[in-house]
């Protein structure tokens, strides 16, 4: 480096920590060395959320969050703005892509417990980026103002208005007006684009934050910490985040961007899972549609939501499925403390786990595929089997967690 | 713990190959091609002079029509009868709340119809109107049945009428089928019929997205971009991990 540059990175260091954070953060952030495939998708999620922002900015300049003028606009992006379809293919494909990155990091959590001590408070964190997620994928279906917007959210709402004694006050209050009209569009267009992405970025600011106090997990779930090199203190088996995980993590941004851009150019609407058909036909208030799925994302929890059909303790179905459709979510939230195992990572989990852990995404699968279906006799029994076992992993975990035949972890990380 | 992985991953997609319900009859395949440019600019004759009548294409401009071939001039001589500029909207003049009062329901905008309904659909609605003497417009259609729109291009098709015969259903049960037949021929052979149907089936199906050949293309540079990115990448990443493992 030059005397200049160097003087000059000496007087923003005396005013403000440049060097150290970077050294903290990036060039002296020791990560495991073993991390696999998995462990792309937090950085995917950060790339994605970059995305949502930027197109987000470029659509807001042309959207209109007036249920007369909504639907228009939105066509008025993709065939007058230059380049229109291309932002709006983008940020579309980026929420579901989100969602895509999001679970499948979420998953790499449980299966390596990245969510055990000391990385509870990480793992909480994360879960209140995914439920702010949620509600700006919600809020942002809604702007389009198509028939699966103003239908789909009008099912979210009418849950606020199925909660006892203040359910009905609590809906004018949300929406601003005794139905979902022009006035809950323009507040939810408020939330989409400034209530909810300020929020996202703090968390995600925090969960970083938090990460790199408690370090990365890895997938053999053994904490790198406990065995440092005498003399520099630096974890044996931990490499500096950068140059080694920026240049491996550019690699997995170029995988993904293939997916990425091969759904966004080659297939936007991806079969009428991202962009619903139903979704071209402007809102009607009028007139209800047929069949009314929610985006694939949501599938699932749509499923649990309609699978409580009996009313119990003269509490009604519906407040069932409301509160089997919140509990479904909230539930991870107690993850760190339902597992009772030994070891971490379901490299040296038994056969219970492994066998608890296949059950429930084959539930999750079949839960969201029977969203987005009618429902029939059938398909509503199927939805009651799969909600139990969904919670069963859940609730059986303290147990079985426990009882299971774990092997040993090994003192070193793995590969 | 790898083969776990892989299957997990592909179950996760799962769902995303499972086809979204369509209706009950069975759709005949729409025989387009978007890069027809002769076949869209018929469609586009075929759209302003029949459906336009009363259905707008209110998010669209005139002089994009350009995309299909056509000059500003020769858009302005041939496809615009309403004394509109060549940089206005596809709109109609008919009122929405006097044609809800003459057909029941006002004719819907027929920009994006091609994106909710499909083509599949729309070849086969419109080629499935039939004579029906208890609606008020004197036509059903097989596939939208009671619908308000009457048939437009019957001069063209032809009068079709309905048979409804009982056939097995291969349960031991019987069920109806109607089937349509040509009662009085019209000006087009079923041939020549069912291609103009097509040309405006595939006019519609560039009406919904304008931008979809340029997104192609755009589609197919950015990805061998990516792909020779790919290649850097890796042999960047193995070069820095050289001394890791």
């Amino acid at each position: 480096m030059s005397k200049r540059l160097e003087s000059m990175l000496e007087w923003v260091d005396t005013r403000f920590p440049l060097t150290s954070t970077w050294k903290y953060h990036l060039a002296e952030y020791y990560a495991p060395k073993n991390f696999n495939f998995w462990y792309y998708f937090g950085s995917l999620a950060m790339l994605v959320l970059v995305n949502q922002l930027l197109t987000g900015i470029f659509l807001t300049m042309n959207y209109k969050p007036d249920a007369s003028m909504a639907f228009a606009s939105v066509e008025y992006i993709m065939r007058d703005v230059d380049f229109g379809w291309l932002i709006r293919y983008m940020h579309s494909t980026g929420a579901s892509m989100f969602f895509v990155v999001v679970y499948l990091h979420m998953f790499r959590g449980m299966m390596y417990g990245s969510y055990r001590k000391p990385r509870e408070l990480l793992w909480l964190i994360g879960m209140g980026i995914f439920f702010v997620l949620m509600m700006l994928a919600f809020t942002g279906y809604i702007l389009p103002w198509g028939q699966m917007s103003y239908w789909g959210a009008q099912v979210i709402v009418s849950m606020v208005g199925a909660i006892p004694l203040i359910g009905q006050t609590l809906s004018n209050w949300i929406l601003g007006d005794f139905m979902l009209s022009d006035a809950a569009l323009n507040r939810f267009f408020a939330y989409h684009v400034v209530t909810l992405p300020v929020l996202l970025i703090t968390l995600v600011f925090v969960h970083i934050v938090a990460l790199h106090e408690v370090g990365s997990n890895n997938p053999d779930g053994i904490e790198i910490k406990k065995n440092k090199d005498p003399v520099t203190h630096i974890p044996v088996d931990g490499i500096p985040f950068h140059p080694y995980y920026t240049v491996k993590d550019i690699f997995g941004v170029v995988g993904f961007l293939i997916v990425f851009c091969g759904i966004i150019f080659f297939m936007p609407e991806m079969g009428g899972y991202f962009l619903e058909y139903n979704n071209f036909i402007p809102a009607n208030t009028l007139q209800t549609p047929d069949h009314i799925a929610p985006v694939w994302y949501f599938t699932p929890y749509y499923s649990m939501l309609r699978a409580v059909t009996v009313n119990f303790f003269w509490v009604d179905a519906k407040i069932w499925g409301i509160i089997l459709m919140g509990g479904s979510v909230a539930i991870f939230a107690l993850l760190p403390w339902l597992d009772r195992s030994p070891v971490k990572s379901i490299r040296y989990k038994g056969p219970y786990f492994k066998t608890a852990l296949t059950l429930f995404v084959i539930s999750v699968l079949i839960l969201g595929w029977l969203g987005t279906k009618s429902p029939t006799p059938l398909y509503t029994l199927l939805a009651q089997i799969f909600t139990v076992i969904y919670f069963a992993f859940f609730i059986l975990m303290p147990w079985y967690s426990k009882i299971d035949k774990t092997k040993p972890e090994p003192t070193r990380v793995t590969e | 713990m790898r083969k776990i992985a892989v299957v997990i991953s592909i179950l996760w997609l799962l769902p995303l190959a499972a086809f979204a319900s369509g209706s009950e009859m069975k759709l005949d395949r729409a025989p387009i091609d978007s890069s027809d440019k002769l076949s869209l600019q018929r469609g586009a004759q075929v759209f302003v002079n029949y459906c336009m009548t009363c259905h707008s294409a209110e998010y669209m401009r005139y002089n994009r029509l350009r995309d299909l071939g056509l000059t500003e001039n020769q858009i302005k001589d041939n496809l615009i009868f309403t004394g509109q500029k060549v940089g206005e909207l596809m709109t109609v003049s008919m009122k929405k709340k006097e044609a809800k009062q003459w057909f029941g329901v006002a004719p819907p905008d027929l920009s994006v119809i091609a994106r909710s309904r499909g083509p599949d659909w729309l070849y086969t609605y419109l080629r499935k109107f039939y004579r029906d003497e208890s609606t008020a417009t004197g036509w059903n259609n097989l596939l939208f049945d009671k619908v308000a729109m009457p048939h437009v291009l019957y001069e063209l098709q032809g009068e079709q009428a309905v048979a409804v015969s009982m056939v097995d259903d291969g349960h031991g049960g019987k069920h109806e089928l109607k089937e349509l037949k040509l009662d009085k021929p019209g000006a087009l052979s079923k041939l020549e019929y069912d291609k103009y149907v097509a040309d405006l089936v595939n006019f519609l199906v560039y009406l919904g997205e304008p931008a979809a050949t340029k997104r192609v293309q755009v589609g197919i540079i950015v990805m061998l971009f990516l792909f020779f990115m790919l290649g850097l990448t890796y042999a960047l990443k193995r070069e820095y991990w050289k001394d890791i493992h």
